[in-house]
């Protein structure tokens, strides 16, 4: 890459990446516990996608009852540290909290579940849940991220043998490799990991299935298997100059943020990001933080269409990220590194199958910036090569097709969970479908007896 | 702007608010702040019998992350000798000549030694004397305090003792822990006393601490029952007040104590005949710049009520006052919620069904349930109205026309005798009073 960004002093790294929700005081953590009503049937309950009994954990918080509350929570949701620093509570939970209706803050539910939590981990995660004996039946899990993690934490303790096998080094998907960090530590995502292996799971990294073990091992060795393999595979942009130094995909950089010494990322003195959903504005407000010193997103359609959340854009907004609306990249220019990006406007046309509007360029509308690096987060796909190698699995657009209640796929054996059956949705969207999956390969397993 | 003097049994001040006999008033230094910052009186700790503290001496009870609704406390009378606390009080009354300063006494129950010290009281200058018949811990052990105000005839008997030689004012203060706050009330009156200051501290144990056993608060190790006092305990002090204030028999002026903490407490006691009221815990909890407030708020309240003096205001609520016996069984009302309102938190949904009357169902509504009531199955408890969260969402509406009433004295007199059931099912039959 040309034109680097000049690297910034420790301290300044520190505060960039410094948490956005800091943790709770006791104290403070329980005045906030006290003011929630404890609401009947609460509807931050029904908007969660795992439906942790919130009222009740926050209660319980309020009682000095804090190995009950990290039950309850973990009753629900196994990813439940990971949720409390990573879920877009304001368009779940706390959305629905009554207090919204009343027209006062909704009670910080994210940072209470946080509070819980980080206390239980300090704890050393003392034992809440009694497995129950083992069943001798076995489940294969492809892919450690939360839906897996979830689908072997629910089956450990339903007695299972599980095994979950992760391609890469380290347990915990996106989570362990793709939060910002100033939202969460990668640590809080191993330790759920931890927790699995507890109550008897064995995880075993650095397992590739199709590479150091063969799917036909994995069909014989387990009376079923879930996979959470997620997206692996990033959308191209599909034009001229992808392939120049310089431009890289949204999820690589993240995991670049995540992993490594920040100052041994590096970014360009101007960074254009292509997309605009929530990874999008993770890569870019980080590319800031990292101490670039223009920052823009470019996407071929309005604010309005995009999928990232209010409060992402708001973020975006106040680390002075620029937005090129209704444009669309053309070509990446440069000689062997990225020098500048050409882009079209784009007009907003009728709805197309999505019910997004369908956006036109506008010709002879052409112009370029000048740019040092290009990240692209315009989606990614799960990994078809590995997919089609199990015996009738039906796809849905892109997607593992499942039943949406037993979570099975139509190869009979396989459930499916996460990212790679939904194209990409939230941590706790993930957390949800393992549990649930777990479920329908009990009721599998138990009626194939 | 509105008068707020008082005269309590004949002690004036410019505020009826006075700081009650407590640590607040241990001594010159501190009454002289408070009246510094603009309290109305204070009636000094109590002076007498030799007397030695222990740490620690305080207990609170917090709630839902609020500190001190209640407070105890273990510390006893005065333990400065009296000759220093009388020239204290006498310099204090030279320095407030518009301010009430009153002593607090207790002595042993031997007529000389109360003689004595009155004597020695009212020569300070002071404006009166209050008579501790309350502290229940420590002193009442050797037999003053709540001992003393527990016994009505040792009560009509010191009070006695004390107003056959003052030329001063005598307020005697009762302790809450008695079957009958009425007994030790007219007890004072035949001992002739100027006026009656209730409550004093009610027994408590506050707390047992979950891992050391140990009580809240602990004297190394060991403890006992404390006088609480604090907001908590004002609903037992107003219907004790009240009880004082509606007796035929006593008709003194009352300086009420009990968890008065702002202009609005201290309204309600003087609305059920109080003439000064008396504030410790709130002064102990936040100093003594509350006065502002309550001077203020009270002021700002009479005028907006138009009101021109606190004897306008005086005994209002008292008319209120009934027996059990003599309210109207046939006033109906039933809760109604403004569904505009409604926040659907569903707590009056939960209440009524699990400890109520189960006459709310939630109805699914836009993704939510909404609470309704059954009006014909409302009893009209009221619980859904207390636990609403939201103002003026659920309100208790009357539906009875008004034109009939009968109270359970009344209808006694027309009923059988003995009472049946059937009797009385055919009364609420004809009322159309469904009981299920």
């Amino acid at each position: 890459m040309n034109n680097l960004a000049p690297k910034l002093t420790s301290e300044e790294y520190e505060k960039n990446f410094a948490e956005i929700h800091p943790p709770f005081t006791p104290n403070s953590a329980a005045a906030e516990a006290n003011r929630c009503l404890y609401c009947f049937d609460s509807p931050c309950m029904k908007a969660c996608p795992t439906h942790i009994d919130i009222s009740t954990f926050i209660k319980k918080i309020a009682s000095g009852n804090l190995k009950g509350s990290a039950k309850t929570i973990l009753s629900a949701n196994w990813i439940a540290l990971t949720c409390a620093k990573a879920c877009p509570v304001e368009v779940l939970c706390e959305g629905a909290c009554v207090y919204n209706a009343r027209g006062e803050d909704p009670i910080q539910i994210g940072r209470l579940q946080r509070y819980v939590m980080d206390w239980y981990v300090e704890r050393g995660m003392p034992p809440i849940f009694t497995p129950a004996p083992k069943n001798g039946k076995s489940v294969g899990i492809v892919g450690a991220g939360p839906a897996g993690i979830a689908c072997a934490a629910e089956l450990s303790l339903m007695g299972y043998g599980v095994t979950v096998y992760e391609a890469k080094s380290e347990p915990g998907g996106l989570d362990t490799w793709g939060i910002a960090p100033y939202k969460m530590k990668r640590e809080d995502s191993l330790n759920e990991a931890k927790m699995v292996e507890r109550l008897g799971a064995t995880i075993k990294t650095g397992m590739r299935v199709g590479d150091n073990i063969s799917l036909d091992d994995l069909i014989r060795k387990h009376d079923a298997i879930f996979l959470g393999v997620g997206l692996r595979t990033p959308t191209r942009l599909r034009i001229p100059g992808e392939e120049l130094a310089g431009v890289h995909d949204a999820l690589t950089f993240i995991e670049r943020v995540t992993t490594r010494k920040w100052s041994s990322v590096d970014v360009g003195k101007r960074v254009a990001v292509v997309g605009a959903g929530n990874t999008a504005i993770d890569a870019v407000t980080e590319a800031k933080r990292l101490g670039a010193e223009q920052v823009m997103i470019i996407y071929r359609r309005s604010s309005e269409e995009m999928s990232a959340y209010d409060f992402e854009f708001e973020l975006a907004k106040i680390d002075g990220v620029t937005f090129h609306f209704l444009t669309t990249p053309k070509r990446i220019l440069g000689t062997g590194h990225v020098g500048a990006i050409e882009c079209v406007r784009m007009k907003l046309g009728a709805m197309d199958a999505d019910g997004k509007r369908s956006a036109e360029p506008i010709p002879n509308s052409e112009f370029q910036i000048p740019i040092d690096m290009v990240i692209t987060a315009v989606g990614q796909t799960p990994e078809k090569s590995f997919l089609a190698q199990i015996p009738n699995l039906k796809m849905d657009r892109g997607n593992v097709w499942v039943n949406p209640e037993t979570y099975q796929t139509s190869s009979p054996k396989f459930f499916a969970g996460g990212d790679c059956i939904n194209g990409g949705k939230e941590v706790v969207n993930a957390a949800a479908d393992g549990k649930k999956a777990a479920h329908g390969i009990d009721n599998f397993i138990m009626s194939n007896e | 702007m509105a008068d707020l003097s008082v005269n309590c049994g004949g002690i004036k001040s410019p505020n009826p608010f006075w700081l009650a006999s407590a640590p607040p008033t241990n001594s010159a230094y501190q009454v002289c702040k408070a009246f510094e910052a603009g309290w109305g009186g204070a009636v000094w700790k109590t002076i007498g019998e030799p007397v030695m503290n222990v740490v620690n001496r305080y207990g609170s009870i917090d709630y839902n992350g609020q500190k001190i609704i209640g407070l105890n406390n273990i510390e006893l009378i005065s333990d400065r000798p009296i000759e220093v606390n009388l020239k204290e009080i006498s310099e204090t009354k030279k320095l407030w000549p518009d301010r009430a300063v009153i002593a607090s006494l207790m002595v042993e129950s031997k007529r000389e030694t109360w003689h004595e010290i009155v004597k020695r009281t009212v020569d300070t200058g002071c404006d009166g004397i209050e008579l501790n018949y309350g502290c229940p811990h420590g002193m009442s052990e050797r037999g003053m305090g709540s001992a003393v105000g527990q016994v009505p005839e040792y009560c009509a008997m010191i009070t006695g003792w004390v107003t056959e030689v003052s030329t001063i004012p005598v307020l005697v203060k009762l302790t809450p822990n008695i079957s009958d706050i009425r007994f030790p009330g007219r007890a004072a009156k035949k001992g002739n006393a100027s006026g009656i200051s209730l409550i004093n501290t009610i027994n408590t144990i506050m707390g047992v601490d979950l891992d050391t056993f140990e009580l809240n608060p602990s004297v190394g190790g060991k403890g006992g029952h404390g006088g609480y006092a604090g907001p908590a305990v004002k609903p037992i002090a107003l219907n004790m007040v009240s009880q004082i204030a509606t007796d035929p028999e006593i008709n003194l002026p009352i300086s009420a104590i009990g968890g008065i903490s702002t202009w609005r407490d201290a309204l309600e006691f003087i609305l059920l005949g109080a003439s000064s009221v008396q504030v410790c815990t709130a002064a102990m909890h936040y100093g003594f710049r509350i006065i502002d407030d309550m001077v203020e708020g009270l002021s700002n309240w009479m005028d907006e009520k138009g009101f021109q003096s606190l004897d306008d205001v005086r005994g209002k609520s008292l008319r209120c006052i009934s027996d059990f016996g003599n309210l109207n069984l046939l006033y109906k009302a039933v809760a109604r919620i403004d569904e505009s309102k409604c926040i659907q938190c569903n707590l009056c949904y939960v209440a009524c069904d699990d400890t109520a009357h189960q006459c709310i169902d939630l109805i699914p509504h836009n993704g939510k349930n909404q609470p309704k009531i059954r009006e014909s199955d409302c009893v009209g408890c009221r619980l859904c109205f207390i636990v609403c969260p939201v103002e003026k969402c659920i309100s208790m509406v009357r539906v009875d026309d008004g034109k009939e009433a009968i109270t359970w004295n009344e209808l006694m007199k027309q009923m059988p005798q003995p009472l049946t059931w059937e009797a009385l099912r055919q009364f609420q039959h004809k009322h159309g009073i469904e009981i299920h």
